[in-house]
């Protein structure tokens, strides 16, 4: 918990539940109670930060800028994946609140889960602008209209906190689906108007691990703590794969770009 | 990198790289593509106790300097920065860097940062506080969360670019006299890895979590600054802190200065624009640069701790605040160019800012000093580079301004890799044996911290009080006594910080021992703060004091202060030349004040 906050803790007490797990000395993850008090304003992450300053300096997990920008603190609380830092105690008491890491990830310790793979993901969809005309520095930047920008914008918010992963029953069930976020990634970089890579990421879209691997559970845009609704990303892919699809089919070529695609950049 | 292995009758993984960068935010980032782009050939090791889209990058806001409007130019930019740092400013560098933000940012928008745009696609840029024209580019209000990714994302680029992400970083590898790699610890297994580098840049940011109330992020703890400080490299110019002067109380978490530059405004508990008292005013024609509440951070922090104690600011449940207004903005300029913002206030605060306006306060939000380095963000550490908010390159002088700091990420942190790459071409690899015995020696004393038996000391008690102590000492003003207190208390702090106890012996994610290993960083920058503040009797920027010592002394005080690390006592402080080129030391004048020195500087021009 920040130091300012230890002052101002008040008498109500939550009793939070939180999953341990420690690979050398543990078989198998078990919750552990704790009494946290708490005051109207304390996020579940200064809750956590009580326990690990002041109860059980043996309790891990990441957490960083405390405004729900960094994407660090992702766990399930009461059973649904949130960030720590905005999420608060007051809605939870009297308790027991449960603390869980995000579910369908390994865990590695405690509430810490693997990012590697979520990460690899990342790296695997081209995530960086591949102008569709190079342009010098000397020449500045390339104009984009706020209307350009707006095809885009949204997609590209993601704090990559991996809350839609944990609320997405097709990445439980395979762990390569390329899931919401890095789908949403995706088309932040094939829906601006500077790109020119469309193809090549639609090549990502169309398989088996891409776009139709969703089942349009849409959760993943309800968990989402910064409007990404990559739910739509998803789906404007679908869209756009399955016209690429019957394109082929009659044997015309395909068209790279997405809706977002059609400006000119000069 | 050519290959990791564990080396014979060692528990230390050896990593072999040409350059090794601590840090993964803005400038470690950018270093690394510079370098990438310099020479492909170099393998660069990207060392971070974060995943980079976690770095402290992330939660700037407001935007970053760069002057594009034909009405701006240069030489404006120059003259705010360096009047806006009290002339402590080493002005050949701030030349270097006004002359390459706009370059900087046009790179930033080849690759994809979506910064915000005009309506004829140009990109669009705002006011902000002690800058004359608009000059920041801004993506909407999470302008470092978009630099950052961006950068993060371009960096997957470059095939010789290997991350390490979550290595915490311990100790730097010096042997022959120059830096030749670093120690780092995996967090994932607690199992430790050498780095060998034949150059080392650090860009570890800030040291803000030194202090109580503050808007840094857990990360913040200044590792970077006491692991060069500890090898001998001094630190410069630690007692200039910056306040942001809109924060939450509390927590300190920022609302932007981008509010203000969009037209929000200051007011204390009845309702009056106290600014226009300080200097500022007077308040209308309003929004107007240079001017209330688009002043110098320092200025305006210091206003209200004068209300403060004044009695004319608004009790809160988290302590004394202010209001700022953003009401008469509406909502659709709210939701546009504040969004996060509103997030903030609803969230954390049930404000909507559309209908009421938001309490803050300031907090701890930037440290000014840093490790010195010169205009090639070398240290005088051979093979030691450092960019970014742990560096002191000699730009922000005594108060930065806002929105020069993301911009220093790009400049110095391209000049970083650039120049490490030819430090790196330029010599060879010490032999790896010397190295590993370091790095063993460095595995030995941490693990010390883990099975140490017989302290009592909880690393969280000492951290809370050290932050207690910064604050009480070292705050917007400050008293000699104070300060010594302060300087008293870390020396104790220290002394205890040898009887830790950890409740984790673990070592895979023993968080416990990582936050323990920070806390002695933080310690140690906490000491070269304290240090240098109570030797500079004087007041400039965001240093000011009321002992005696209230106003500017240029006759004294016009250089820079350098701590230098002494193992077994407080640091040795002493002092370097402040390079001026073109802008004598003057007045600082906002407001009205401000316009007519201005308007004479103008016409004494016209009239030569």
């Amino acid at each position: 918990m920040p130091p300012n906050a230890a002052a101002s803790v008040g008498s109500r007490e939550i009793e939070v539940e939180v999953l341990r797990y420690r690979s050398d000395t543990d078989s198998r993850p078990v919750p552990q109670a704790y009494r946290v008090p708490f005051t109207y304003d304390m996020s579940v992450l200064q809750g956590l930060q009580y326990i690990k300053d002041h109860l059980d300096g043996t309790l891990s997990f990441r957490w960083s800028c405390r405004m729900a920008i960094c994407g660090s603190c992702g766990m399930m609380i009461g059973a649904e994946p949130k960030l720590a830092c905005m999420t608060f105690l007051r809605d939870y008491h009297p308790g027991p609140l449960r603390i869980e890491p995000l579910t369908h990830f390994p865990i590695e310790r405690d509430l810490v889960v693997t990012v590697g793979g979520f990460v690899k993901k990342i790296e695997s969809i081209y995530p960086y602008l591949i102008p569709k005309t190079p342009r010098r520095l000397d020449e500045g930047e390339y104009l984009q209209t706020p209307m350009q920008l707006a095809q885009f914008e949204s997609f590209s918010d993601c704090i990559n906190c991996m809350l839609c992963y944990a609320a997405c029953p097709q990445f439980g069930e395979n762990p390569d689906f390329i899931g919401p976020g890095v789908m949403a990634l995706l088309q932040r970089y094939n829906g601006d108007s500077r790109d020119g890579a469309q193809a090549t990421r639609m090549e990502l879209v169309h398989t088996e691990n891409g776009a139709w691997s969703c089942t349009a559970v849409g959760y993943c845009s309800e968990v989402c703590p910064k409007q990404v609704d990559p739910a739509n990303a998803v789906n404007q892919n679908k869209t756009k794969s399955a016209i690429d699809f019957f394109l082929r089919f009659l044997g015309r070529p395909a068209r790279s770009g997405g809706a977002a695609s059609d400006g000119n950049a000069p | 990198m050519h290959y990791t292995y564990r080396l014979k009758g060692s528990a230390v993984n050896l990593l072999e790289a040409d350059i090794a960068i601590v840090g993964a935010g803005g400038a470690g980032l950018r270093a690394a593509i510079a370098a990438a782009e310099a020479d492909p050939g170099l393998a660069i090791a990207l060392v971070s106790k974060v995943y980079p889209m976690r770095s402290h990058t992330v939660a700037a806001e407001g935007g970053s300097a760069a002057v594009i409007q034909a009405n701006d130019s240069l030489d404006d930019h120059f003259h705010d920065t360096v009047a806006g740092g009290d002339w402590l400013c080493d002005q050949d560098v701030v030349d270097y860097f006004v002359a390459h933000c706009t370059e900087e940012m046009v790179q930033l928008e080849h690759w994809g940062c979506p910064w915000s745009r005009k309506a004829d696609g140009h990109v669009n840029v705002r006011a902000f506080g002690g800058m004359k024209i608009e000059r920041t580019w801004f993506a909407a209000d999470k302008s470092g969360f978009h630099i950052l990714h961006t950068l993060f994302q371009t960096s997957i680029k470059y095939p010789s670019i290997h991350r390490l992400d979550e290595y915490f970083c311990v100790d730097l590898i010096v042997e022959d006299g120059r830096c030749q790699g670093v120690v780092a610890i995996e967090i994932a297994t607690g199992e430790f890895v050498l780095v060998a580098a034949k150059a080392v840049i650090i860009a570890t940011g800030g040291a803000g979590r030194v202090f109580l109330q503050n808007t840094n992020g857990g990360i913040v703890t200044g590792d970077g600054m006491a692991l060069a400080y500890r090898h001998g490299v001094p630190l410069r110019d630690m007692e200039f802190v910056q306040y942001h002067p809109t924060c939450m109380p509390g927590t300190g978490l920022l609302f932007t200065e981008g509010c203000r530059g969009e037209g929000a405004i200051l007011t204390n508990k009845d309702g009056y624009r106290y600014l226009q008292d300080y200097g500022l005013g007077p308040p209308d024609p309003w929004p107007r640069n240079k001017a209330m509440e688009l002043g110098p951070r320092d200025r305006i922090s210091q206003a209200f701790w004068h209300e403060e104690r004044e009695g004319r600011t608004i009790t809160t449940a988290q302590g004394e605040a202010v209001h700022l207004d953003l009401r008469h903005l509406g909502v659709r300029k709210l939701h546009e160019r504040l969004p996060q913002i509103c997030e903030l206030a609803e969230h954390f605060l049930g404000i909507n800012p559309a209908n009421e306006p938001i309490p803050v306060r300031p907090a701890v939000h930037y440290t000014m000093g840093g490790i010195v380095v010169n205009l090639e963000t070398a240290s005088p550490l051979p093979g030691l580079f450092a960019a970014g908010e742990c560096a002191s390159v000699g730009i922000h002088g005594a108060n930065r301004l806002g929105s020069n700091s993301l911009s220093e990420l790009g400049v110095f942190g391209k000049m970083a890799g650039i120049k490490a790459a030819a430090f790196a071409r330029s010599v060879a690899a010490a032999p790896i044996t010397a190295l590993q015995r370091q790095a063993q020696d460095v595995e030995r004393r941490m693990l010390s911290l883990i099975v140490a038996d017989g302290g009592a000391e909880r690393p969280a008690v000492l951290r809370d009080e050290m932050a207690r102590s910064m604050e009480a000492g070292c705050g917007i003003y400050r008293l000699g006594a104070e300060i010594q207190a302060t300087c008293d208390r870390i020396a104790t702090l220290k002394e205890r910080y040898r009887r830790l106890h950890l409740d984790d012996r673990s070592q895979a994610w023993n968080t416990e021992w990582l936050g323990a290993i920070e806390l002695g960083y933080q310690l140690d920058v906490a000491e070269a703060i304290a240090h240098s503040a109570i030797n500079r009797r004087e007041s400039r920027g965001a240093h000011q004091r009321l002992d005696g010592f209230d106003s500017r002394d240029d006759a004294s005080f016009l250089k820079h202060t350098l701590a230098h690390y002494r193992p077994d006592g407080p640091p040795l402080i002493d002092y370097s030349p402040v390079t001026i080129t073109r802008s004598l030391p003057g007045k600082r004048a906002y407001g009205a004040e401000g316009e007519r020195a201005e308007k004479i500087g103008k016409e004494t021009s016209h009239a030569a």
